[in-house]
């Protein structure tokens, strides 16, 4: 009898294990995973509306988690993650036009992909502390 | 004279999924219009922290608000599936899983958006 599946494991193309971690290769990352994370934020978009469209004690309640050190701290990751898929899009459109593909380029465009969320990330915060 | 065309002919423009560059592409628009969308969320919901629930509800229910709210769901839940719809393709091979799991994807984009653009209406129409 012939067997047509591979009985043991056959070698594979190296992936993420084997390379020196680059900022560009870190942030391509983050992209993701923020984005995977924005999936599951935007369910608690859609569950506050709920919440504000079931009438005041669903509201409070929600207003209460949102407001509460634990809410707050989902908030502030949301928001990042959020500031930081945003900048990291608009990087992958920097590259859509063809520029911005270089080493030196590309590392410096990950650098300001995560300077300006998480810069964006703290003016947000300090003006809601400050001012709320 | 149909003959004549190679499979080349009828595969261009379409690779192994059928639809060209269409995700891609969809991606990339809904993305930018994501950028205000987004940043317009933020600032709402930041105003609106610590409200209570009148106030709350005269600011979701006017259309400058209700509109690009309502527009921020339905295209934000669309530029979640095609992403997710990337990251499942990428990393689950079993044929049936990942049929199930793409499902999955749909139904969640589905439901998270038919509850956020259902409850605004809601709120806007004052019911």
């Amino acid at each position: 009898m012939s067997q047509p599946t591979a009985t043991r494991a056959r070698p594979v193309s190296p992936h993420l294990t084997i390379y020196r971690w680059r900022p560009t290769m870190a942030m391509s990352i983050a992209h993701r995973i923020t984005g995977i994370a924005l999936y599951f934020g935007m369910l608690l978009v859609a569950a506050w509306l709920v919440a504000a469209a079931s009438g005041p004690v669903w509201f409070d309640n929600a207003n209460w988690l949102a407001g509460s050190w634990f809410g707050i701290l989902v908030l502030i990751g949301f928001t990042w993650a959020l500031f930081h898929h945003l900048f990291g899009g608009i990087r992958h459109y920097i590259w859509d036009t063809g520029v911005g593909m270089g080493k030196e380029t590309s590392t410096l465009l990950a650098w300001l992909t995560l300077a300006a969320s998480l810069l964006c990330t703290a003016v947000t915060w300090a003006v809601y502390f400050i001012w709320f | 004279m149909k003959a004549m065309r190679t499979p080349l002919r009828t595969v261009r423009g379409l690779g192994s999924a059928h639809e060209g560059t269409s995700h891609f592409w969809i991606t990339r628009i809904s993305g930018v219009a994501l950028v205000p969308l987004s940043l317009f969320a933020i600032g709402l919901v930041f105003s609106l922290l610590g409200k209570d629930h009148a106030a709350a509800l005269a600011a979701l229910g006017r259309p400058v608000v209700a509109i690009p709210l309502i527009l921020f769901v339905i295209i934000g839940v669309e530029h979640m599936r095609l992403g997710i719809q990337e990251s499942i393709a990428d990393y689950i091979h079993g044929e049936l899983l990942k049929v199930a799991v793409l499902m999955l994807n749909t139904a969640f984009c589905l439901l998270v958006g038919a509850a956020g653009v259902f409850s605004l209406l809601i709120i806007a129409f004052g019911a």
